[in-house]
């Protein structure tokens, strides 16, 4: 059981997962606003730490229980007050919290302002939806698991009373029977790692280095201008700068490096009419006329 | 090997024994009835004598119907003698791993997101250490956005809980915890008196002769 703090300022009960002396600790219930809880104990004891709580919805349902409230209808101010205590506490004995429990309190501390808000004028709904539904549903969903829970550990303490004569010592004695379709890839995986680990041989995870080719816009320029250069005056037509066939990349790399030397003006490209082929020419750096190399 | 010859009763019943004796997990009845050359419904009478003489003459062992096959184990009064003798390496479930398992268990085929949004925290590492166990195995992957692989629970599953099938799971949300695996609720038809054969029940304990 997680130990219980009685805080004697408001009369209520808070689980802790250690003994521990704080104050400052802002609850913002509107009742009390800006109170400075000082939490004490009754008796003084050892330093010590208890069941910790598997989840935000776990220490939810706890506090719930503890306040013996009905989870259909819960008093959200009440239980966000408590539900931050208990996160300020966990952080002032420096546990790590993790971000779940940190969205259930932004969670709640949402429900907590919608229930503030007046209703929005009367949409053409019988009812106005509670804000608490959505995490009440879940809640209960939660709670169904943890009862089974509760049936399947008392299962295992049973099961754990009884012993089973162990697999055959040695498999090259027998040929076990095996029916087919019995044995899954998951058995098979787990016998061969067993076969593996029996030998001494690490299953090493299967690695492979997949190459990556270098693009590079540059090498494809100089290679186009070269190109275009060889052609001279004549030119080359638009297709026959593609070296069919080549990956994907390649064209688009192509296309790229036309483009670039377009820009830098060291390439022009014609077209007689629309839908006509194109024609690339070498343009000198000048830019004054074509150059034959 | 030949057709064996048939086999009295009582040889029947001894024969099961051995067979079960020498088996290192669960046998199917069909694989007792392969062994034996008996059809399945004697070997399930066979079984069910088998399973009485035990009791009566005060046996170490027991018959149990687990993990959808059939196996011999200790008698959980001797469990504090054999656990003198043989050291557990196998840790109990956490909290969290049972939590997860419980989900998996009544919902399966499940994905992990599935899980989390039921248990409100991140469940991977738990999912790691079941798989390890072997008490969850995928099954395939669901066809939704990214295709998250699917979780069910093994007969691995079934042998760590001591149950003979899924269908022995009491109905979720049921407040009162299920008593230690009713025998009443093995419903192997073929038992002729529709006897169960689980042994995890306390109320057969302390029949030593």
């Amino acid at each position: 059981m997680p130990l219980i703090w009685h805080d004697t300022g408001t009369g209520v009960d808070i689980p802790v997962s250690a003994v521990y002396h704080y104050n400052a600790m802002d609850a913002p219930a509107p009742a009390t606003p800006s109170r400075t809880a000082t939490l004490t104990l009754a008796s003084p004891l050892p330093l010590l730490k208890t069941e910790t709580f598997e989840g935000p919805l776990d220490l939810l349902l706890h506090l719930i229980r503890i306040n013996q409230v009905d989870i259909s209808d819960i008093p959200i101010a009440e239980i966000t007050a408590q539900y931050l205590a208990c996160i300020a506490m966990m952080e002032a004995l420096d546990l790590t919290i993790a971000g779940e429990y940190l969205v259930v309190a932004a969670t709640l501390i949402e429900i907590k302002s919608r229930l503030l808000l007046p209703a929005p004028p009367a949409p053409d709904m019988e009812t106005p939806e509670d804000p608490r539904a959505e995490l009440v549903a879940r809640l209960r969903e939660y709670e169904r698991y943890r009862s089974a829970v509760e049936t399947l550990r008392a299962w295992e303490d049973l099961r754990r009373q009884l012993y089973f004569r162990g697999t055959f010592e040695s498999v090259d004695d027998y040929i076990l029977p095996v029916a087919p379709g019995q044995v899954g890839p998951e058995a098979l995986c787990a016998a061969l790692r067993s076969v593996l680990q029996k030998a001494g041989v690490d299953p090493a995870p299967v690695t492979t280095v997949i190459p990556r080719r270098r693009l590079n816009l540059r090498l494809k320029m100089v290679e186009l201008l070269h190109r275009l250069r060889q052609a001279g005056t004549a030119g080359l037509l638009f297709d026959q700068l593609f070296q069919l066939p080549c990956p994907r990349y390649d064209i688009v790399l192509t296309f790229l490096a036309l483009l670039e030397l377009i820009r830098l003006g060291r390439a022009r490209a014609e077209q007689d009419a629309l839908d006509a082929t194109i024609q690339v020419y070498p343009v000198s750096p000048q830019g004054a006329s074509e150059v034959v190399p | 090997m030949s057709d064996p010859a048939p086999l009295l009763p009582d040889e029947l019943v001894a024969a099961l024994e051995c067979l079960l004796f020498v088996s290192g997990e669960p046998v199917p009845l069909t694989e007792l009835s392969r062994a034996t050359g008996r059809d399945s419904e004697t070997i399930a009478c066979a079984l069910h004598v088998l399973r009485s003489r035990l009791e009566e003459r005060g046996s170490g062992l027991q018959l149990l119907h687990i993990a959808g096959g059939w196996q011999l184990s200790t008698r959980p009064e001797h469990a504090e003698a054999i656990g003198r003798l043989l050291t557990r390496d196998s840790h109990k479930l956490s909290r969290a791993a049972l939590e997860t398992l419980a989900i998996i268990a009544y919902r399966q085929p499940i994905t992990a997101p599935e899980i989390e949004a039921v248990r409100g925290v991140s469940v991977s590492g738990v999912l790691r250490t079941l798989l390890d166990r072997r008490l969850i195995q995928e099954a395939g992957r669901k066809e939704t956005v990214g295709r998250p692989v699917l979780y069910r629970t093994t007969p691995d599953f079934l042998h760590y809980f001591g149950l003979s099938d899924l269908s022995q799971l009491p109905p979720l949300g049921d407040e009162t915890p299920a008593e230690p695996v009713p025998a009443e609720a093995v419903t192997d038809g073929r038992v002729p008196d529709g006897e169960a054969c689980t042994g995890l029940q306390e109320d057969t304990t302390g029949q030593i002769g």
